[in-house]
């Protein structure tokens, strides 16, 4: 996970889990799945427009960066921002290349994920194993 | 709740009712069960901040939608205590939201994002956003937020307790300088000076944190047509707080005061120039289309009154302003939009205090709730005051500054009778303003509002709210009433009313009635028609009549008929008998610096007497 995740900000979901909301890390997550693959989809239909509109892009792109700094996903959030120098700068080029990082970190991160929530289920105290899968 | 407050005394009552006002019960355990309102179209965040704040302790509402988020507030306008919204958002610029928001509910907002550039924080600033926290969002960085809430009441109590005479310089203590910091955008000295005053006012804000209460000054119709008076003779540009400060020459009035004040009117202006103005649609939702020869202004007064009283919240003040909208109407004839930033009046008095709210125009109907509460404190006063926030909320459009603020002091009172609930003394009924003769009314407006706090303010003669005691000053409400009434210049009913009021004394009003009859001809004059002049400004019943004579008569044509305008004696009471305004009591003053003003004779001159109620005996007012 190192790297992938910014622990600090993935400590704080971690800590807002409690009893209330047993699940809270990863309700958050799956909607961080659903959200972001609703804007990676965009992204892509943006980009395969010609011309390109940046400026639509340029929002998607926040929006995507938002939502994975919220939940600590650093490497996704770096290429976020580079996408969006790229974006400014109107090279279309530039923001197809990054954009191919940008979903490579964030199938990675996914895939993380799913592991770290499966050992979490496994590992962790009785509740966890009710989770509904 | 008690209209004592006002003098100045609030601290300590206010501070309390302000609880108990309040709906929420917060205040006991402060910051336990903060009202949070977060905006962000981002789920992911949303649901993170939300599990954030509940931890916190606070209330939250999540909206993904800024529209969403507005229509919340704007019909629950007392029940959120903050805002935090994200900047970047697909239906509506967070800023706007920002503005909206601290015009019409005037409640702290705290802008987020992704975004950290620097420009991006400064707009946050200039908009008047309390704070700005870049995502990702630790909760350490909510856990603090309540600060803000606590900094906008003490600043806002501050100034209704300025009257103890503290120097407007830098009377807010360092809290305010969050608070007003994107107004003091352009006024560095004004900042300053509120931080040099920081030890000497420690000692009059230091309310309990948990109370809160806010104390704001209530910005009639009156008190706001001064301030853009005064505005429009420095000109937009160079208006700076102690300028305006001085032209304004209220007693009691403190630059924070204006300065925050300026900063929203000045927001309100840019929202103008940008925005198709809502011309109060509130209003018209507000006001029926009563009144028939008047055209507009009646609407005003009669809707907004109506509602108002409905609400009960609008203090006097909005009724007054209405009334000075209605005047402004005749004055202006166009509606002297002067972009009032009634909304944030509005918001002021809708607060838990009955705030002096003048003019907001905008302001929904809920401010108007919370301004009922306000009024209600007059016990005896009627909602009159609230119709007048109602017309405050309407008008928003409209800038009747001028001529509220002649009348709104006066009419105030009157207008205060608007509001369908039972007159001041109780004895009225709303159908005709004969309440608002009560004197009280007018005076109630006062009462309700924290006017009395201003009024002393301001400068508001000691005697008007010794006078008004049972009423309450009333006139600051008419105030807001004529801000909004001069978006909706239907205000002219209102200011008619106003000026009906403080006729009583002195009919040289005549003149300034002239105007405000065309104006208020369109108000209510439900109770005050007191006939004379058929204008229905009643106010001293017979007083007015017998000065308007001259003038109301041209007037009361045109408004006073109010009677028949407003169909429920409630809505409008306003009537201003044309022949009461301005000139010969103080609130002439106002009145013709109002009307003057519209007419864009520039600037308010005779201002400073506004507050002067003496000119009145207050018993006149026409019962």
């Amino acid at each position: 996970f190192q790297g992938y995740l910014d622990h600090e900000q993935f400590n704080q979901l971690e800590e807002l889990q409690d009893d209330a909301n047993p699940n809270f890390v990863e309700e958050v997550v799956t909607l961080y799945y659903r959200d972001s693959a609703r804007l990676v989809h965009s992204i892509e239909q943006a980009l395969e427009k010609s011309p390109i509109d940046f400026n639509k892009l340029d929002s998607y792109m926040h929006q995507f960066r938002g939502s994975s700094s919220s939940i600590g996903a650093k490497k996704v959030k770096a290429e976020c921002s580079l996408f969006r120098e790229y974006c400014r700068a109107g090279n279309g080029e530039g923001c197809m290349r990054t954009f191919q990082q940008v979903k490579k970190e964030y199938t990675a991160l996914r895939k993380k994920l799913e592991t770290f929530f499966q050992l979490a289920r496994q590992a962790g105290p009785v509740d966890r194993a009710r989770r509904p899968k | 709740m008690n209209p004592s407050n006002g003098k100045g005394s609030v601290s300590t009552s206010s501070r309390v009712s302000w609880k108990s006002n309040e709906a929420a019960p917060v205040a006991d355990q402060f910051p336990v069960g903060l009202r949070v309102m977060v905006v962000d179209d981002d789920p992911t965040c949303l649901m993170i901040l939300e599990k954030m704040l509940r931890t916190c302790k606070y209330e939250v509402k999540r909206c993904s939608r800024a529209e969403e988020a507005l229509s919340i507030l704007r019909g629950n306008s007392n029940g959120y205590d903050i805002v935090i919204s994200d900047v970047h958002m697909p239906d509506m610029d967070g800023f706007k939201l920002l503005e909206h928001v601290g015009l019409e509910m005037d409640l702290p907002v705290i802008m987020m994002s992704a975004d950290d550039s620097k420009s991006v924080v400064m707009k946050g600033v200039t908009h008047g956003a309390c704070d700005y926290l870049i995502k990702p969002v630790r909760i350490e960085a909510l856990k603090n937020i309540w600060q803000h809430v606590v900094r906008k009441r003490k600043n806002e109590w501050k100034e209704v307790d300025q009257q103890s005479g503290s120097a407007d310089d830098g009377q807010q203590p360092k809290y305010s300088e969050d608070g007003d910091y994107s107004s003091s955008v352009n006024e560095g000295n004004w900042r300053n000076s509120k931080r040099r005053k920081d030890d000497d006012e420690d000692g009059e804000d230091r309310d309990d944190t948990s109370t809160l209460k806010k104390p704001r000054v209530v910005w009639s119709v009156e008190l706001h047509q001064q301030f853009v008076g005064a505005v429009n003779q420095l000109g937009i540009d160079k208006a700076v707080p102690k300028k305006i400060l001085e032209l304004m020459n209220v007693p009691g009035l403190t630059r924070e005061n204006v300065a925050s004040h300026l900063q929203k009117y000045r927001l309100y202006l840019r929202r103008l120039s940008g925005v198709s103005p809502h011309q109060n649609n509130l209003g018209n939702s507000f006001m029926n289309p009563q009144d028939p020869g008047y055209g507009p202004l009646s609407t005003l007064n009669g809707i907004d009154l109506q509602t108002l009283a409905a609400t009960g919240q609008l203090p006097a003040q909005s009724l007054a302003t209405l009334q000075a909208a209605g005047l402004g109407r005749a004055v202006v004839a166009a509606k002297s939009r002067i972009p009032i930033p009634v909304v944030d009046q509005r918001n002021l008095f809708s607060f838990e205090n009955p705030k002096l709210s003048f003019g907001d125009t905008q302001q929904p109907p809920q401010h108007l709730n919370n301004g009922g509460t306000q009024i209600n404190m007059l016990h005896g006063i009627p909602t009159n005051m609230q119709p007048k926030q109602l017309v405050n909320l309407q008008h928003q459009g409209n800038s009747l500054p001028t001529v509220q603020n002649v009348q709104s002091v006066q009419s105030g009172s009157l207008l205060m009778q608007m509001t369908d609930q039972p007159p001041l003394r109780g004895q009225q009924p709303m159908g005709n303003y004969n309440s608002i003769s009560q004197s009280s009314p007018m005076m109630n407006l006062s009462s309700s509002y924290p006017l009395s706090n201003i009024q002393a303010k301001s400068g508001f003669p000691e005697d008007l709210t010794s006078e008004m005691k049972g009423s309450t000053p009333g006139f600051m409400p008419s105030y807001d009433i004529f801000n909004e009434l001069n978006h909706q210049q239907k205000s002219h009913d209102w200011e008619l009313q106003n000026v009906g009021l403080t006729f009583n004394a002195t009919q040289q009003a005549n003149n300034s009635i002239d105007v405000l009859g065309t104006s208020i001809a369109a108000s209510h004059h439900s109770g005050f028609s007191s006939s004379s002049q058929g204008s229905g400004l009643t106010r001293n019943a017979s007083t007015v009549h017998a000065n308007n004579n001259n003038n109301a008569i041209s007037v009361g044509q045109h408004r006073m008929n109010v009677n028949n305008f407003y169909p429920d004696n409630n809505s409008v009471r306003v009537k201003l008998e044309p022949p009461l305004f301005p000139e010969q009591f103080g609130q002439d003053d106002l009145m013709s610096a109002l009307l003057r003003q519209q007419q864009g004779q520039g600037g308010i001159g005779p201002a400073e007497n506004d507050f002067d109620f003496d000119g009145y005996s207050i018993d006149n007012i026409p019962v």
